[in-house]
């Protein structure tokens, strides 16, 4: 007798509305947008402040607006949702054993977390916030 | 023992005289301790002969009882009808080519399991009179997880990646390869390496990380896959960047 499988196509662009955790992910992958826009816009600032004072200037004014408050913000949570969500998988990609054990997943996520508070606080210290 | 009735929804396709699939609906009376396999035996049983689905240990061993459950892939005799209070419908396990009813067709794995040769290589292999490859807790600790696959395909019914990228080695093959190479007996990593550092091997994965999700063994194949990429990328590194290519 022969064989006639049927195939069932998966469909290519709305693939992720089939199960929540492909939206999950699908949300994850959209954050990488506003910190590759916003590592775009740091080059912005930089070739704004190799142009000279004035250009610098009008730069950092044009971050005043209310667009780019709003752009800020967005990027803001986005970076925070990116950065805690791939501290939680570094525990998965990373497993530590040590002796018979392995380290708890959480310390190693842990330790992430804290290390992005230090050098959080050497960058604002460097920023001249405090 | 407390009774309900259980009504399902089956997806049904036969070779013979169907081009697509459709589903058929069925009430049987269960006891409330059974599961979605002891239902569909049922089902079998008293009501329809001609339903085709694949079981052997019940008891989450085997592997083969894997289907769609209310769109999760999960293995039949693992899955518990007092979890499921409506309407339970059943399907083959999707990235599959559907045989029969419930009944998939796993060549595609099969064969790129075969690929990533999940077997201990040895390059010296030292001769019997000189006793087995003894090895520590230590070192059996490092793969003993993913020597726990029973092969049952979930994690591929849970991978857009695979769905979408038929080339893709996949969760299962990958962390089986993962799990000789961490083997302190064994010495094919380089030879594994030819498959698993490709676009068709781990480098495919986006960690989506629905594969451990799903698996019901708990050997999280996105772990293995995330280590064999970092493993692969120092490869890289010793290789292009060092001198001597790191040797």
């Amino acid at each position: 007798m022969s064989r006639k499988p049927l195939i069932r196509e998966v469909p290519p662009t709305t693939w992720y509305f089939r199960h929540p955790r492909y939206l999950r992910y699908m949300s994850r992958e959209i954050t990488s947008l506003f910190v590759g826009a916003y590592c775009v816009l740091l080059v912005c600032g930089l070739g704004a402040l190799a142009d000279g004072k004035e250009s610098y200037e009008a730069f950092l004014l044009a971050l005043q607006s209310p667009l780019s408050i709003a752009f800020h913000v967005a990027a803001f949570i986005a970076a925070l949702y990116h950065a805690t969500t791939w501290f939680n998988a570094t525990q998965v990609a990373m497993p530590i054993q040590i002796g018979e054990n392995f380290v708890p997943g959480s310390w190693i996520s842990g330790a992430h977390y804290v290390v992005w508070a230090l050098l959080s606080v050497v960058v604002i210290l460097l920023a001249g916030v405090f | 023992m407390k009774e309900r009735l259980i009504r399902l929804e089956v997806f049904r396709y036969n070779p013979d005289t169907d081009t697509e699939g459709h589903y058929q609906h069925y009430e049987v009376s269960c006891l409330e301790e059974w599961v979605v396999l002891d239902a569909l035996n049922k089902v079998k049983e008293t009501l329809d002969p001609t339903l085709n689905f694949r079981w052997s240990c019940h008891m989450a061993v085997c592997g083969s009882c894997g289907m769609m459950i209310n769109g999760e892939p999960r293995l039949a005799c693992h899955t518990f009808l007092r979890n499921y209070p409506g309407t339970i419908r059943v399907e083959p396990l999707v990235h599959f080519p559907v045989e029969r009813d419930l009944v998939t067709a796993p060549d595609d794995f099969m064969e790129k399991l075969k690929r990533v040769k999940p077997w201990i290589i040895r390059k010296d292999k030292q001769p019997i009179e000189q006793g087995e490859y003894r090895q520590t807790p230590k070192e059996l600790l490092r793969f003993r997880q993913y020597a726990m696959c029973i092969n049952c395909t979930l994690c591929y019914a849970a991978c857009p990646e695979y769905g979408l990228t038929r080339h893709f080695i996949g969760p299962a093959a990958l962390a089986l390869a993962h799990r000789y190479n961490q083997d302190s007996r064994d010495q094919g990593r380089d030879e594994r390496q030819e498959v698993v550092a490709t676009k068709e091997g781990v480098w495919e994965c986006t960690f989506v990380g629905a594969c451990s999700e799903v698996c019901p063994v708990h050997v999280d194949p996105a772990s293995a896959l995330q280590q064999m990429k970092i493993a692969s990328s120092f490869d890289w590194i010793k290789e292009h960047l060092l001198p001597g290519g790191g040797k």
